[in-house]
């Protein structure tokens, strides 16, 4: 079975690298980036299965980057992480394509299980078909 | 860029945006000057109508004290001249009626006499004088045939004038007495009549005519002696204390004051061909008691009413300025509220920006923390030290960052009352901004200072300053798109004045709506804004004793100044 393949960018590097570590200790491969256009960047190059963005950056924001998304690689999912208490940012982004929002502080059980429900084997199969 | 000064005078009139100081000296003052122009108002016309009624009345009684001695005055001239003339007629009549040779018998002379005093009164003797002054014949109480006259002044001026009549004097016969004389020069070959005339009998004219029951009526010479007895002012022959009233052909009347100072009227007349001048003399104090009452009343009318308008201005000026000062505490508590308010919907405008920079360091810290328990539960070796202290600083640094947005906070919803406090603008402006720091980093805005070297702290309130240029910046922040420019500049200005101008490069603000942005309720937003925040921005920074001003052009930006004195009057 292959590795979920998940992209993490938020502007906030600590978080960043703790959140990425953890993943990969859930047993997916994991790529951070702190900026947009990093992001960007690299998932031009690799392929990936569902990307992990922070709405609000400096330059390139989450919410630019999904529909971005969605128009160039429609099987990509992406969840956006907010830390704003009000839902409007993400409800746009779910709009633009996003499949989940996650509030921060979040927790790393329930973004694990989105992530293995959006990517895990059953949806890669159904996506597969 | 098109700039809009608003007139204190007419910018507002609502009464949320300029409140004035309530002070108890500011009431004074009011209560004073609305007193005092009303009570002017009410007053002045007062004592103008009792200065023309005392003048008036004054001019009245005046009149009321001089007609009458004029009246007597020229009465008794009338009555004196006619009286001298009616003897001098009847003398002259009886001269040239008779010849010289028959009244050269004393007999003849003493019936002309009896004639004369049964017809006409006051004639006490009779004379006839020869051309060369000597008495021809008498007729009289006295012996004084063959007396000379030659010598005497009288009996030149009767060979001058022909008529002559002297002045009083006692002369021989030991009374007052004075002479007719007259002279018929052709029929009688130069003798000369004279009668001599008791001079009661004038007296008692001029007391016949009735003068007032206080005046004092007597004839005087022209050398002021008393002709006849005076009550007052001497005896006869006396030099009377009035002295010698100046020529006039008609009777006049004239003020002035005996010699214990007390005011009279004195009323004279020149009696034609005479050497009398008739006087009345009347003391016109006691004339003068309808007057004084009158005055009297006349001052207590205007005394009272004076006292009445008074009353009623102070009252109703008292009443007038509390009312005031109740409705300006009124809106002073209003204002306050409307402040408060304000602050906190600014407060929890930025609350969303403030729980994402909160949210921030908690997700590193939760990441952090979850790492930890992770690394100790799932990994297969043992954590390595040097990891977990730096997972740890990580955490304790996420901490530190919390608190101090906390602590931000905490410092700037402080309540707000008016204090005199030591401010550093460009510190304090920091702070405001540090609140949009985050905003500003994702949305771009680039934010600029210039604070030149020579800004002093300045001196006013912490609390409503920060209000003041959150307002202004919040405004810029919602006006500016993404990318845009925040540019905030402190100037020193003349007059112990800092200048602190807030510029963004936001829409703009239409010169049609320039003019109202500080008025209450005013506003634009899509969203709908209470229109408060720049109205209450005004009332603040009026009341710190500053000046706010904008310039603007649409699609370029706007620029707020605000200007605040360095040291802070007290209202």
């Amino acid at each position: 079975m292959d590795k979920i393949r998940v992209i993490i960018v938020d502007d906030e590097e600590e978080f960043v690298q703790a959140l990425v570590e953890r993943v990969q200790l859930r047993g997916m491969a994991v790529e951070g980036f702190t900026s947009g256009t990093a992001a960007m960047k690299e998932m031009e190059q690799k392929d990936f299965d569902v990307a992990v963005l922070d709405v609000r950056m400096p330059g390139l924001g989450g919410l630019d980057i999904v529909a971005d998304i969605k128009r160039r690689w429609p099987e990509r999912q992406v969840i956006l992480l907010t830390g704003h208490g009000s839902a409007e940012d993400a409800e746009k982004g779910m709009r633009l394509g996003a499949c989940h929002y996650l509030m921060k502080p979040i927790h790393i059980e329930q973004l694990v299980e989105i992530l293995q429900q959006v990517a895990g084997p059953g949806q890669k199969e159904q996506g597969d078909e | 860029m098109e700039t809009v000064k608003l007139p204190r005078s007419t910018e507002k009139t609502d009464g949320f945006t300029s409140l004035p100081p309530l002070h108890r000296r500011r009431y004074r003052h009011l209560m004073w000057q609305a007193g005092l122009s009303i009570s002017l108002t009410a007053i002045l016309p007062l004592l103008i109508m009792t200065w023309i009624n005392y003048s008036q009345f004054e001019e009245t009684f005046h009149q009321e004290l001089v007609r009458p001695v004029f009246r007597f005055t020229a009465n008794a001239k009338r009555s004196l001249e006619f009286f001298l003339q009616e003897r001098i007629s009847a003398l002259s009549l009886a001269f040239r009626e008779k010849p010289v040779q028959v009244l050269r018998d004393e007999k003849a002379l003493a019936r002309m006499l009896n004639n004369l005093k049964d017809t006409f009164g006051g004639f006490v003797d009779l004379g006839l004088i020869g051309p060369d002054g000597v008495q021809v014949s008498y007729a009289g109480p006295y012996q004084l045939a063959g007396k000379d006259y030659s010598g005497q002044q009288w009996f030149h001026a009767v060979h001058m004038r022909n008529i002559y009549i002297s002045d009083v004097f006692m002369g021989y016969r030991h009374f007052p007495h004075f002479v007719i004389a007259v002279r018929e020069d052709n029929h009688q070959g130069g003798h000369v009549l004279r009668a001599t005339i008791d001079s009661e009998i004038v007296n008692k004219l001029i007391l016949g005519l009735e003068p007032a029951a206080s005046s004092d009526v007597f004839l005087i010479n022209r050398q002021g002696l008393l002709q006849t007895p005076s009550r007052l002012h001497g005896r006869v022959l006396e030099k009377c204390s009035l002295g010698v009233p100046p020529y006039s052909a008609k009777p006049e009347v004239y003020e002035t004051m005996d010699g214990d100072g007390k005011p009279l009227i004195v009323g004279y007349a020149y009696v034609n061909d005479s050497p009398f001048i008739v006087m009345e003399v009347d003391q016109s104090a006691t004339h003068q008691a309808g007057w004084l009452t009158l005055r009297r009343n006349l001052f207590l009318f205007l005394l009272g009413s004076v006292l009445v308008v008074l009353a009623v201005v102070i009252g109703g000026t008292r009443l007038m300025v509390n009312r005031i000062r109740e409705v300006d505490l009124r809106r002073a508590a209003v204002f306050h509220k409307m402040e408060y308010t304000n602050k906190l919907a600014a407060i929890g405008r930025l609350g969303a920006g403030v729980a994402h920079e909160i949210n921030n360091p908690l997700a590193i810290i939760g990441e952090k923390a979850g790492l930890m328990k992770d690394l100790l539960l799932l990994s297969d070796n043992p954590p390595d030290r040097q990891k977990l202290l730096e997972l740890v600083e990580s955490v304790l640094r996420s901490v530190d960052r919390c608190s101090t947005i906390t602590h931000r906070l905490l410092g700037f919803a402080k309540h707000m009352d008016v204090q005199k406090d030591q401010i550093n603008l460009e510190v304090l402006l920091k702070e405001v901004l540090g609140f949009l720091e985050k905003e500003a980093s994702y949305r771009n805005i680039e934010i600029v200072f210039d604070v030149p070297g020579d800004i002093p702290n300045i001196e006013s309130d912490r609390g409503q300053l920060q209000q003041v240029f959150l307002n202004i910046v919040n405004n810029a922040f919602a006006a500016m798109e993404n990318g845009g420019r925040l540019e905030i500049a402190l100037e020193k200005m003349d007059g112990d004045q800092v200048a602190v101008n807030i510029t963004d490069s936001g829409s703009g603000i239409a010169p049609e709506h320039l003019p109202h942005i500080f008025e209450p309720f005013f506003t634009t937003k899509k969203g709908g804004g209470t229109g408060l925040g720049l109205s209450i921005t005004y009332g603040i920074v009026e009341k710190l004793g500053g000046d706010i001003k904008v310039a603007s052009q649409v699609g370029r930006g706007t620029r707020f100044t605000v200007i605040l004195p360095i040291r802070r009057k007290d209202e």
